[in-house]
């Protein structure tokens, strides 16, 4: 039994539907950028981005300047290590899976890899630092976690770049990985790639996607489980203003009995061509029993002509699971909100201020760190403050 | 004193093939201190009286006037009808996630008092009130309307009522979906604060049982989009034994 229900939902009009049933399964996966054709836009994966926008990271004219300045700042119990690309933890969680993932691996030069020795806990998160300086660049990171070890690793996106990176995560068995990828770029920056997780047997790992900046920012967070028992949670974030195009495409392969994966990504978006794309494919392959998946997106649009292109697709392949669901809305900041909240009293700019913090609360406060909540927190204040002055 | 009058309204909302009159020439006069019922039946436009009074944008006031000691209601944003004194508990309050009740009725309380309760007496008065409608003190740090049942929606709004003190009450179905126990409580909170005597009150329901629990001085049928019949509380033990059906007759309502 194979199963599509589409579902999705635009602010100009138009609805979007799924992808046609198993797109995945067919699609090219591929370490080697030649597999893959020069995409011209038409193509499911990429008919909602801008490809002129991309500088060249899909079409092979773009040519690494450097430019781009990366410091890792982590704990005692931490290995930092520069690799070549025959290391084997290197492209092991898994092949990229569009033509810029694999530019990226097929263009970087060495491999950064980040490992956590078995049964290590630590108490201080890793914090790589991602800063561009205006250059064009292609990087590689790793980061392992051994067997019960547990971790919070922190990617800090900032400044001006054209980066195209693919992220890898090895979470050991019983291992626990939260990793915060944070996209606080410059409005100018591009950036592009995909975060493969590889989770082991009881393993569990739960991934913060955060973006604010950049003028056009395009993420694949995957996640394939490696053994039973896997759990993974997936937050997204995004605050799409103005000309962004922020896209993040996820893929929860459950091919593996007994695992677990919930996914919620809220967005709010204001300003003229402002352009969230959001698709969430999850796949329930037939040996998969026992599965238990549940994904959402919330969109919130603030002013008119932004856009907002949300496409769930949930594909069960077996009836023996625990769970699946989906659920996708984009709404206007609502009118009956609004409403009632004026007919208290709250005069209309509080009331909205009120309520769009409050859109996020919610996620920020399933993220579950107390120290990135603030700054959240913050970085929504401000964002806010530009959409209602 | 406080009174809210109503003259000759007209009020319409946008359907398919134009707009659609629901209310068609209501007058009425409410006063500091009085509790007048509005009873109708389904479709008759009470509802559409309630929003319209609290300036919900849907309904488009094409005649007549509302006036609030003098100042016209219908000129103000819905924030300045409320900061003025109107306030509507409604029939299906909105869930507003992520705002939590705490954060919702102390924003609310700054707006309609016009300076922050000072934090001592406010968690106080709050706790107290609270109390009184038997609510959980847990509802403080829960979002807006989130997942209440529809009893705990209704003394959430009666809350509200009590806090905010406004000189214009409208309870809009307050009584509908309740069990008997929820009634009483939420009654008994209505009532506290008509023994202020410092409010006007306009209660709409379908119903008179809620009118054994607060008794009102003026009872008004409402049907096809204006007041049919005035009349004391004994119009209530009428429309108890005859029901609507004297009203309704010719198809004048609008379902």
């Amino acid at each position: 039994m194979a199963e599509t229900i589409p579902a999705g939902s635009t602010t100009d009009g138009a609805i979007q539907v799924g992808q046609p049933t198993d797109a995945r399964v067919g699609a090219i996966a591929s370490y080697d950028v030649a597999d893959f054709p020069v995409p011209h836009g038409r193509e499911e994966e990429w008919r909602f981005t801008p490809l002129e926008r991309l500088r060249g990271l899909h079409d092979g004219t773009a040519k690494a300047t450097g430019g781009l300045r990366v410091d890792v700042s982590a704990p005692e119990g931490v290995t930092v290590e520069t690799v070549d690309r025959t290391d084997p933890r290197v492209g092991k969680a898994g092949k990229p899976v569009d033509r810029v993932a694999a530019q990226a691996y097929s263009s970087f030069e060495k491999a950064s890899v980040v490992s956590v020795a078995k049964e290590t806990v630590l108490t201080e998160p890793v914090r790589i630092s991602v800063h561009g300086e205006g250059g064009t660049a292609f990087g590689h990171q790793v980061v392992e976690v051994g067997a019960f070890a547990e971790a919070v690793v922190v990617i800090d996106h900032t400044g001006d770049a054209t980066l195209a990176a693919n992220v890898e995560f090895l979470v050991g068995d019983g291992a626990k990985l939260t990793v915060v990828s944070i996209q606080d770029w410059d409005d100018t920056a591009v950036h592009a790639g995909q975060h493969t997780a590889l989770v082991g047997r009881d393993a569990t790992f739960k991934s913060v996607v955060v973006t604010f900046g950049g003028t056009l920012v395009r993420l694949h967070p995957r996640v394939i489980y490696g053994a039973p028992g896997g759990e993974a949670e997936l937050y997204g974030l995004y605050f799409t203003d103005n000309g962004q195009h922020q896209e993040h495409r996820l893929f929860i392969d459950h091919d593996t009995p007994h695992c677990r994966s919930n996914v919620a990504y809220k967005g709010a978006l204001q300003g003229k061509d402002a352009h969230a794309v959001w698709i969430g494919d999850v796949l329930i392959r037939a040996a998969a029993e026992g599965t238990d998946t549940y994904e959402l997106n919330r969109n919130l649009v603030l002013t008119d002509g932004a856009r907002v292109d949300s496409v769930p697709n949930l594909e069960i392949e077996t009836g023996e699971i625990v769970g699946a669901g989906h659920a996708s809305a984009t709404g206007r900041f609502e009118d009956e909100q609004l409403f009632y909240l004026m007919a208290r009293g709250i005069p209309a700019d509080e009331a909205r201020r009120l309520v769009v913090r409050g859109f996020f609360a919610e996620l920020v406060q399933q993220i579950g760190l107390p120290e990135l909540e603030e700054r959240l927190i913050a970085k929504i204040e401000a964002e806010l403050e530009a959409s209602v002055a | 004193m406080a009174t809210l009058e109503i003259h000759d309204l007209h009020v319409s909302v946008e359907a398919e093939g134009g707009p659609r009159e629901i209310l068609r020439g209501v007058d009425l006069t409410v006063k500091q201190g009085e509790t007048h019922a509005i009873m109708g039946p389904n479709g008759s436009g009470k509802s559409t009286l309630a929003y319209s009074l609290a300036g919900h944008p849907k309904y488009q006031v094409t005649g007549g006037t509302v006036t609030l000691d003098g100042e016209d209601v219908l000129a103000m944003s819905v924030d300045e009808r409320a900061r003025a004194g109107v306030f509507l508990a409604m029939q299906y309050p909105v869930e507003v996630p992520g705002v939590s009740v705490s954060n919702f009725l102390r924003t609310s309380a700054t707006a309609i008092r016009g300076e922050a309760p000072k934090l001592r007496t406010w968690v106080k008065e709050v706790k107290e009130a609270m109390e009184r409608l038997s609510i959980d003190p847990s509802f403080a740090e829960r979002n807006v309307n989130e997942g209440f049942s529809g009893g705990e929606k209704k003394r959430h709004e009666i809350l509200q009522l009590e806090l905010l003190k406004p000189r214009i009450a409208i309870l809009d179905e307050t009584d509908s979906g309740l069990d008997v126990d929820a009634l009483r409580v939420v009654s008994e909170g209505v009532n506290r604060v008509r023994e202020s005597g410092e409010v006007g009150t306009l209660l709409i329901t379908h119903y008179t049982r809620i009118l054994r629990y607060i008794k009102p001085d003026h009872v008004h049928v409402f049907a096809a989009g204006r007041i049919a019949e005035s009349g004391g509380p004994e119009l209530a033990d009428k429309l108890e034994e005859e029901g609507y059906e004297a009203y309704v007759k010719g198809g004048s309502t609008s379902e």
